[in-house]
């Protein structure tokens, strides 16, 4: 199927190679997220194959545990709000500099991708300085700030990405028959735009899901996120339970990776640009 | 959207210039508009991040604990030619503002902050401490010299009115495995506190390895995916992009669980008769850089991938039509193609790798912590934050010339999420 019809003998063999090469590559990329998984239906709590027996008695003690539902709940909160924020303020920015004539356009928008190249472990100890100053630290408040500017460079880039294939003539045209600029935004560019918005958004709200080192730092333990309680009981002793959590943030990947695939084939399909 | 308007009843004597003012005008509208969607995001990141960050920068640098405990024993200092143990008066000074700081319980802070450059200056002052506490007056400089003769060290008061300074270059120097002596010369640092050159070269090899790592083993997977037809290669995408999706405190809990003595990996080595007894897996470089490469390799793979997806593949088969073996074919017409993305994709990975933290903090040995972990250890555990910010400003420093060379390279207008 790789080599084409003219290969010789020895180029079909390398290209055998070269596929054998792959096939190990993506075992090594899938390898570890699969082999996490079953161990969290074991009846024991040991991590070793074949399994002794199956039980659900890690996720019922994820669910049970006073703990392990706390932290749930906080990360909950703590991404939705990040999320909005996140959305809103980014998808102003890239309709702004999409625009095409703000001065100091490049730097502008190289500041507002920063937060997602400067080391994080930086981004927490400047904030957990900073934040104390105002009485931030360990308040909700301060971690739903933190996690929402690590969240918006996800936004402008992909909204920036839609916007660029966007057609401008047509909020012209809604202009020139006597639409209002908000009309105009509200019934021709935000239905275009959506797809990039919300998948904007579901990279914000993962990276607020899925952060730690920064609430390792502004959090007290009212504020303990999910995988804030997965880094400390990584650090003591790996329990079954935390496999179980595993399992379940996986399959919310793969939920979110789904979408993310179906709002691009929904953009491309607006845009007219794919099949 | 806004409009110049043009003069209504314009006659042919149309005035040129004003209708250019007009337009102009407009124009600033307009770019005041498009500016204020921009501003709220941009006043948003620079009161929260860049704000902190430049403070933190201050932080490197700062030097308040002997200022503000000390003012009238740095005054006295200033009058002091260094050649000789100053006089009464400056003993005099530090005995009295001692009081304070015992009151206060502050003589601690102000010993830990000579004690950084005078070794066992910290017990030394805490016990001048009880000395004033027992009170009884001066003259303060010969009970000082009974107590103890390092209080006649003219090095010591050297670098008590150093430390009594605005700024000081202290943390930057040992960050950098230098110190100053007491005449304000720079040289090395004692051996015991050179560590943090090791440290860095540790942090930027340990991010050549993992990027040439994810190079090798991504490179020919893009090519693949870039090759296959769209039906093929949409399902092999998955495969790249769950991992990616995924939380890195879930992938790196699997290698804990994949790699630890008695894990997944070790059963396998053990059943298949590979080894005869369990090896150590974790806990060292091999570990370390085994998980952050599993974690890096998709920001490595998408870049060269979307590269690649743009190469015609007749370039190819002219090649070969042309008398180019495969190989020749392949290493001078197409990988010199596939450089951008090559240079994209590593240049992102190495930037993001030398950020790490929570990885090598889990699956690491002491040896394998990079830069992140001591600037963490010292805001945590030494409290020592000056020190932890001179850490950071540095490492803030090259990623930003990274990042910039990044812009400068591929333009981070070009990075695509998926």
């Amino acid at each position: 199927m790789l080599a084409p019809s003219y290969a010789t003998p020895r180029e079909k063999l390398s290209y055998f190679v070269f596929a054998l090469f792959c096939a190990l590559v993506f075992l090594f990329l899938i390898g570890p997220i699969l082999v996490i998984m079953p161990l969290s239906f074991s009846s024991e709590p040991w991590f070793t194959y074949p399994l002794p027996g199956l039980s659900l008695r890690w996720y019922i003690d994820f669910f049970t545990d006073e703990r392990w539902r706390i932290a749930l709940q906080n990360s909950g909160i703590v991404a939705l709000f990040a999320t909005l924020i996140a959305t809103g303020l980014g998808t102003l920015a890239a309709l702004g500099l999409s625009r095409g004539n703000v001065p100091f356009a490049g730097l502008i928008l190289s500041i507002l991708i920063s937060p997602m190249i400067v080391p994080v472990v930086i981004v927490a100890v400047a904030m957990f300085f900073g934040f104390a100053a105002v009485g931030l630290n360990n308040t909700y408040l301060g971690l739903i700030l933190a996690h929402a500017i690590l969240g918006t460079p996800f936004v402008v880039i992909t909204v920036t990405a839609t916007l660029t294939g966007f057609d401008r003539t047509l909020t012209r045209a809604a202009a020139s028959l006597g639409a209002s600029p908000w009309t105009a935004f509200r019934t021709i560019t935000l239905p275009l735009i959506a797809p990039g918005v919300t998948s904007g958004a579901l990279f914000a709200f993962v990276t607020s899901w899925d952060e730690v080192v920064v609430a390792l730092f502004l959090a007290s333990p009212d504020q303990r996120t999910l995988p804030r309680q997965m880094f400390s009981g990584i650090r003591e002793q790996i329990s079954p339970t935390i496999t179980a959590a595993a399992t379940l943030l996986v399959f919310f990947a793969a939920l979110l990776m789904l979408t993310l695939e179906l709002l691009r084939r929904r953009s491309e399909r607006l845009r007219g640009t794919g099949g | 959207m806004a409009v110049a308007a043009l003069p209504g009843e314009a006659g042919p004597d149309v005035d040129r210039t004003s209708l250019k003012t007009k337009l102009r005008r407009a124009e600033r509208v307009n770019r005041a508009r498009s500016f204020s969607l921009v501003a709220p995001l941009l006043l948003f990141v620079l009161a929260v991040f860049a704000l902190p960050i430049g403070l933190m920068l201050v932080r490197a640098v700062e030097n308040t604990e002997v200022r503000e405990t000390m003012p009238r024993t740095i005054a006295a200092l200033d009058g002091w030619d260094g050649q000789a143990t100053p006089g009464e008066d400056v003993f005099a000074a530090f005995a009295d503002e001692l009081v304070q700081t015992q009151k206060d319980r502050t003589t601690a802070l102000v010993g830990k902050r000579i004690n950084y450059e005078v070794p066992g200056a910290r017990s030394r002052f805490l016990k001048a401490g009880r000395l004033v506490d027992a009170g009884g007056g001066g003259p303060w400089r010969e009970k000082f010299l009974a107590a103890d003769p390092e209080w006649g060290s003219v090095e010591f008061w050297a670098i008590m009115k150093r430390a009594g300074a605005t700024f000081t270059p202290y943390y930057l120097l040992t960050s950098l495995d230098l110190r100053q002596d007491a005449q304000g010369a720079v040289g090395r640092n004692f051996a015991d506190q050179s560590i943090f050159v090791d440290i860095f070269f540790r942090t930027i090899w340990i991010s050549l390895l993992v990027t040439l790592a994810t190079l090798v083993l991504g490179y020919p997977v893009a090519h693949l995916l870039a090759i296959l037809p769209p039906r093929h290669a949409n399902v092999l995408m998955i495969l790249v992009l769950l991992p990616f999706t995924t939380s890195i405190l879930v992938r790196t809990t699997a290698w804990i669980v994949l790699l630890q003595s008695n894990g997944v990996l070790n059963d396998i080595l053990l059943a298949l008769n590979l080894t005869t007894e369990r090896v150590q897996l974790i806990f060292n470089r091999f570990g370390t850089v085994l998980a952050m490469t599993h974690i890096q390799l998709p920001f490595t793979i998408l870049p060269i991938y979307s590269v690649m997806k743009s190469i015609p593949p007749s370039h190819l088969r002219a090649a070969r039509s042309l008398g180019a073996g495969p190989l020749t074919a392949f290493v001078s017409v197409y990988m010199p193609q596939t450089l951008p993305g090559v240079g994209a994709g590593c240049l992102l990975t190495f930037i993001l790798s030398l950020g790490y933290y929570i990885t090598p903090a889990l699956v690491g040995g002491p040896q394998d912590q990079m830069v992140s972990y001591f600037v963490a250890l010292y805001t945590n555990r030494e409290m020592n934050w000056g020190q932890a910010s001179a850490l950071g400003a540095i490492l803030l420093l090259i990623t930003l010339a990274l990042y910039a060379l990044f812009n400068r390279l591929v333009g981070i207008d070009k990075v695509k999420l998926g």
